[in-house]
């Protein structure tokens, strides 16, 4: 009589399924010339198959177990890794082998072109139509920022392009920041705490007194910064 | 249904309670119902103004936490009927608010009353967060003086941002409140101008309370400022400024101490 009830056990191994997308091989006879097409391959693109392993597909063929062996080491040599083979009758391929898959499907294998490099997004800009208080951060880096009232004390506002703000500008601008040196920073009272184009900056101090609440624009002269007023 | 009102200002001692007190009295005395509502768990302060410190049993933590019903908090003003407080946990601190325990207190009080007034405390973390979520309008109080000027700025900003009414997309009605003016120093240059603080605000100004010795007597007192001496300069701008958030167009000006004759012969008025 059981007295005690086998307690049930935890499962701690779980099985679940994943599928991945494979390239395959199906070598020709003669597997000389193949292996020297995949040669010309690999000098075309020497790192093609890094991080992509191969499946063989030997079904077309019929190659002796050591025939299998001598192929699967002419392409491990060549850097590319074997998954797994198919197509062959498993007494053929012993334990050092890649094992033996079956119930492969064929699925179209995404070609991952290489972006363009140099293709910039083209510029947008972006409208405030509200002050900018204090505290509040505005971050743009697509292109210009235009505020349509006072850049508060303690706000920043901070753009790829070029800051327009209609009104006093008393917090920080930094424009310019993906590295456009042509932006600029125009305000209709200049107050602001720091003004920055494409990372070379002024703080309030160095403004000059003359020109202090009074219409500006900021540019960049190499590496000065150059702030004039604006009529 | 009530209107929700936050008096905020991002700046400490500004003159947050001494506003709620005195416009919630003012409204209440032209024949509205109010409640004011402390918000500064941990440093109440709305309830010594009001004068009912001596009969505070629940406060809001209570009410929050589901201890206590509203109608076992809600304080009634002896002087004024339709006048009512519901103060701040002195022991507990801003944490104890929760966002729900708000919503749900706001949504009792709206029914029975015409406005509710919060007193938010100072800073903008939790406190100032939460006595501001659910408001129909704010007035922001301002001293005329640089470092009150940005915080408010930083309180309008967030007022625009961190409310229910702004989630939505609408706007929370915004006015300044200038407390704590002092005309002679204001012409001397030592005071922020008011067009100054307007600039920076960009937010209509409701009104402007003149510095006065009145604010403390009456909070020493425990009795808002607008009932305990109505003649006075600060009690008259107060009744002005609740005049203007009635809707009542009353012109801008800045009201001075009433020298009477007596005054003059007898001098100062022994507190």
């Amino acid at each position: 009589m059981h007295a005690i009830a086998e307690p049930t056990r935890q499962q701690l191994i779980r099985f679940r399924g994943r599928s991945y997308v494979a390239f395959v091989f199906t070598p020709v006879v003669p597997i000389v010339s193949w292996l020297e097409e995949i040669d010309a391959t690999l000098a075309r693109s020497p790192g093609f198959f890094i991080g992509r392993p191969v499946v063989l597909d030997l079904a077309g063929l019929d190659l002796s177990a050591s025939a299998i062996a001598h192929l699967v080491r002419s392409i491990e040599q060549r850097n590319i890794r074997v998954l797994g083979i198919e197509g062959v009758e498993a007494e053929r391929l012993s334990a050092s082998l890649p094992p033996l898959l079956t119930g492969g499907r064929n699925s179209v294998v995404q070609p991952i072109a290489a972006e363009k490099p140099g293709v910039k997004k083209p510029p947008t800009s972006l409208l405030l139509d509200s002050p900018v208080r204090s505290g509040q951060s505005i971050v743009f880096p697509d292109g210009d920022v235009t505020v349509l009232g006072a850049v508060s004390s303690g706000a920043e506002i901070v753009a790829g392009g070029s800051i327009h703000v209609y009104g006093a500008l008393r917090g920080r601008a930094m424009a310019g920041v993906n590295g456009n040196s042509s932006a600029r920073i125009y305000c209709q009272k200049i107050e602001a705490e720091l003004l920055a184009i494409d990372g070379y900056y002024q703080t309030a101090e160095q403004l000059e007194d003359s020109l202090r609440s009074r219409p500006a624009q900021a540019w960049l002269d190499g590496e000065i910064m150059r702030i004039a007023p604006l009529n | 249904m009530a209107k929700v009102l936050v008096v905020t200002s991002g700046k400490g001692g500004v003159g947050k309670t001494t506003t709620t007190a005195a416009i919630g009295a003012a409204l209440a005395q032209a024949g509205q119902k109010v409640v004011v509502v402390d918000f500064d768990v941990g440093l109440r302060n709305l309830d010594l103004v009001m004068g009912a410190e001596r009969r505070v049993v629940f406060d809001l933590i209570n009410v929050v936490q589901g201890i206590a019903k509203l109608p076992q908090a809600l304080i009634r003003d002896k002087r004024l009927e339709n006048l009512w407080l519901l103060p701040a946990s002195q022991t507990r601190d801003k944490d104890a608010l929760t966002e729900d325990g708000v919503a749900r207190i706001i949504g009792e009080l709206r029914p029975g009353f015409d406005w509710i007034l919060c007193d938010s405390p100072a800073g903008i973390e939790r406190g100032a967060t939460l006595a501001m979520r659910y408001a129909d309008e704010a007035i922001i109080v301002t001293n005329p003086e640089v470092s009150s000027v940005r915080d408010s700025d930083r309180i309008i900003g967030m007022l625009d941002s961190k409310t229910v009414k702004a989630e939505k997309g609408e706007r929370v009605d915004k006015h300044v409140l200038i407390t704590r003016y002092d005309p002679a120093r204001a012409a001397r240059g030592d005071m922020l101008g008011i067009e100054d603080v307007l600039e920076i605000l960009a937010t209509p100004l409701l009104g402007i309370i003149p510095e006065s010795q009145e604010v403390l007597r009456a909070s020493n007192i425990g009795c808002p400022v607008t009932v305990n001496n109505p003649a006075s300069a600060p009690s008259r701008a107060y009744v002005d400024a609740t005049r203007r958030l009635l809707g009542e167009d009353v012109a801008m000006s800045v009201p001075s101490e009433r020298k009477g004759l007596m005054n003059l012969l007898l001098g100062r008025r022994a507190a």
